[in-house]
């Protein structure tokens, strides 16, 4: 019956495919959204350079790739895990436990986080972090007492600002960059406008009061945006009195529809990343098991290719992209060459 | 008849009474509700047609420059022996300067005046992949080294949304790659003949490309893993939900237990596509341990999703074949199984097929349980090789290729996204063509 045989022989296809899966000749990544844009340079420039296949480059967030990639040693484990944050201590315990212990830091360059909105918009030119605290924080100080935030348009607090809503559009909290922006602008405010010295007078403890100036208010003023910056430019462009949070390369690439703020004063170009005068930035990285190296062909040649001068050098492609050079580059190739692991 | 009916006559039988006036209105307002309803969805379809067409057209169009380059030996072979190990030492970043100096000289040979000083300037005009089309040339042909070739290379896609209206001088203003001045020069180039648009083969057959160059993705890889997942489907899912529906149509008793496998199998039909997506994961990458981003992986999983359209539509076609058939089969001496393979089943094949193909268009097009099985990144880069290797080798698909267009930064994604929609719905489109030509070639009815 020709049924019979149709049956048999795609189970027989299925069978052989599965047991042919063994060996793997490319090299595979996954991880941050944020490095997925500067991995696919490479990975193509690459394909075309060497004679490996081209790597594969998955995205899906920094914890998802690192969870992934501490999933075990073997071919049907990652070789490269991208993260737009440091690998956590936690992370590297869940690594060792199945098995991965050698792990290669790899720092690529830096990142600016920018506040843009609509071309055609109201007028946010310059915000300092207290600005950013006092519009998005559950709690503010108000005339020396911590209360709930009473405001409800920017020019409530700073008169520079426009007398529009406040609505911010923020990535949402499986994004690495969530937490660069709760650090370096929120925390940053809360200190600056005396939150902090006044939940330690009101009796919370360092600790309790450092977390507290993490939070970000949850009715309605900040959206969390989960997908990527696509989105965000759409909540943008559907909100005239919106700002979001953009990558410093996304922002380059849509100049035509956003206008960028600056931050405490500071234009944010890759310049002003580099010398540190933009507060705004973290370091990207992406991690390397060294397990892998020899046994998935091109894993070394890969990583030492992404951080060579004539890649994530200042002239290189990924700067032109909008990834900020790292001046320290020469360590970090040494580094690679030497397969230097973590501790 | 009566008297009063007789003094009073209530009108003639033709004239309408109040009742039947409301009776008839009430049908009338019911078609035009009708008639709006289709109106309506027709307009939507017309808008929605007219925006994928207007957004995405773009794509099948692209803007190549025609330029001399010189193949420099200095440069490209310095011991000048022809070894194919040392020119492939020279990267493709030895081969930019190359190439940006050839467009700077034919800008000059062409007379035009533009403050863009340097052979540098050029590199906003060029497609960063022109580099790695010289390299692959040269290397398959070493002897053009020494010699002026001319090469079609890819315009940047700025250039290129510059040619097709998506980028102007305003939204130039404010950018740090490209500017006014780059426009002027593209202008004067096209007149010169040495920029040009045509239509973009690649874009069908290509591989997906890098963030930086929007210009040189093409859909044919994800096509290719798009294929190798139906060849899956197809293999399994009809085979076991024919086999499935026959017994449970033709041989199962009917008892709890039959009843209870076909209520399954019609909520089966309703689960959300991307439950499928993270069983996939779970059974057949962190179980089977078959690989990440697979093809293989894709076709199970929508085999999952596609098993209970398939059984569903082919009971309804075994059903619809008249018992008089198997009667007449099981009288003349068949036993049970021939009257089912020689006579139920050839009749009821046409509508098996409609089921299956349109079982298939439906799993061509899910996106979703494909995200949670690693196929959404920069994965679609390198055609398979071999029959296995397109089941094994890492893969995209129409649709997730698609979405991960749309997700990137650079608007010239954005076009290219659109451009994916309208091949996706070519391919939709032929196979509801085609199950609607075969159920009107061979259907029977009784």
């Amino acid at each position: 019956m020709s049924f019979v045989k149709l049956t048999a022989s795609a189970i027989a296809i299925a069978a052989v495919s599965a047991t042919a899966a063994a060996a793997r000749d490319q090299v595979q990544v996954a991880g941050s959204s944020t490095v997925l844009p500067y991995a696919s340079i490479v990975a193509e420039a690459f394909g075309e350079n060497f004679d490996f296949p081209t790597p594969v480059v998955e995205s899906g967030g920094s914890s998802a790739g690192l969870k992934r990639f501490c999933q075990g040693v073997g071919e049907e484990h990652t070789d490269v895990a991208n993260a737009s944050r440091k690998i956590r201590d936690k992370e590297i315990a869940a690594c060792a436990e199945n098995g991965v212990t050698d792990i290669i830091e790899v720092r690529i360059g830096y990142d600016g986080i920018v506040f843009a909105s609509q071309l055609d918009g109201p007028a946010y030119n310059a915000f300092t972090p207290s600005d950013l605290f006092n519009a998005l924080a559950p709690k503010v100080v108000v005339d020396g007492a911590l209360v709930d935030n009473p405001y409800t348009q920017w020019a409530d607090f700073n008169a520079d600002l426009p007398a529009e809503d406040i609505l911010a559009f923020i990535p949402g909290t499986k994004h690495g960059t969530r937490e660069v922006f709760e650090e370096k602008v929120i925390a940053a405010g809360c200190e600056a406008t005396g939150a902090f010295e006044a939940m330690m007078a009101a009796g919370m403890s360092e600790d309790d009061a450092e977390d507290a100036c993490l939070a970000v208010a949850t009715d309605g003023r900040a959206v969390d945006i989960d997908g990527d910056y696509t989105e965000t430019l759409a909540s943008i462009d559907a909100n005239a009195n919106g700002i979001g949070v953009f990558g410093l390369a996304f922002y380059e690439n849509n100049t035509d529809k956003l206008k960028v703020a600056t931050m405490s004063g500071v234009e944010p170009s890759t310049e002003t990343i580099s010398t540190g005068e933009y507060p705004v930035s973290r370091p990207l990285f992406f991690y390397v098991k060294k397990a892998h190296i020899g046994v998935i062909p091109g894993l070394k040649e890969y990583a030492e290719f992404f951080i060579a001068d004539e890649i994530a050098g200042p002239d290189g492609p990924l700067a032109e992209y909008g990834l900020v050079s790292d001046p320290e580059l020469a360590a970090t190739q040494a580094a690679v060459a030497a397969e230097e692991t973590m501790q | 008849m009566t008297e009063t009916s007789m003094n009073t006559p209530s009108g003639s039988l033709f004239a309408q009474d109040e009742r039947t006036k409301k009776r008839n209105a009430a049908e009338k307002r019911f078609r035009m509700f009708g008639l709006a309803a289709i109106a309506t969805g027709l307009l939507f379809l017309v808008i929605l047609l007219t925006s994928i067409l207007s957004s995405g057209l773009g794509a099948f169009q692209q803007t190549f420059i025609n330029v001399p380059v010189y193949l420099d030996e200095a440069k490209l072979d310095k011991n000048g022996n022809r070894d194919i190990e040392d020119i492939k030492k020279v990267s493709t970043f030895g081969y930019n300067p190359l190439i940006q100096q050839a467009i700077f000289d034919s800008v000059t040979e062409q007379g035009i005046e533009t403050p863009l000083a340097k052979a540098k300037d050029m590199k906003a005009l060029l497609s960063a992949s022109a580099a790695a089309q010289l390299r692959d040339d040269v290397i398959a042909n070493p002897d053009l080294i020494g010699q002026t070739v001319t090469f079609r290379i890819l315009a940047s896609a700025d250039v290129d949304g510059y040619l097709k209206g998506r980028v102007t001088r305003e939204s130039v203003a404010r950018d740090k790659n490209t500017d006014a001045a780059h426009l002027d020069l593209v202008d004067e180039l096209r007149d010169a003949g040495v920029i040009k648009k045509s239509f973009n083969w690649a874009f069908i057959t290509g591989a997906d490309a890098s963030e930086s160059r929007p210009e040189q993705a093409g859909m044919g890889v994800s096509m290719v893993g798009s294929f190798f997942m139906m060849l899956v489907v197809l293999f399994l899912a009809l085979p076991i939900g024919v086999a499935a529906s026959i017994y449970l149509e033709e041989f199962a008793p009917q008892n709890k237990w039959t009843d209870l496998i076909e209520v399954n199998i019609s909520n089966l039909a309703a689960v959300p596509s991307i439950v499928f997506g993270i069983l996939g994961l779970a059974v057949f990458i962190q179980f089977a341990h078959l690989p990440q981003s697979a093809p293989i992986v894709g076709g199970l999983v929508l085999t999952l999703m596609t098993l209970p359209t398939i059984i569903i539509s082919t009971r309804a076609s075994l059903k619809a074949v008249p018992p008089s058939i198997r009667d007449a089969a099981l009288g003349i001496g068949a036993s049970k199984m021939q009257s089912v393979f020689h006579h139920v089943l050839p009749l009821a094949m046409p509508g098996i097929l409609t089921g299956t193909i349109i079982g298939l268009a439906q799993a061509l097009g899910e996106t979703a349980p494909l995200l949670l099985i690693g196929m959404v990144g920069y994965i679609a880069t390198d055609m398979p090789d071999g029959f296995f290797g397109g089941f094994l080798d890492p893969n995209s698909a129409m649709p997730a290729q698609i979405y991960e267009w749309a997700k990137r930064a650079d608007p010239a994604y954005y076009e290219r996204a659109w451009g994916g929609i309208i091949i996706l719905l070519v391919f939709l489109l032929t196979m509801n063509i085609i199950a609607v030509i075969l159920r009107r070639r061979f259907e029977r009815r009784w």
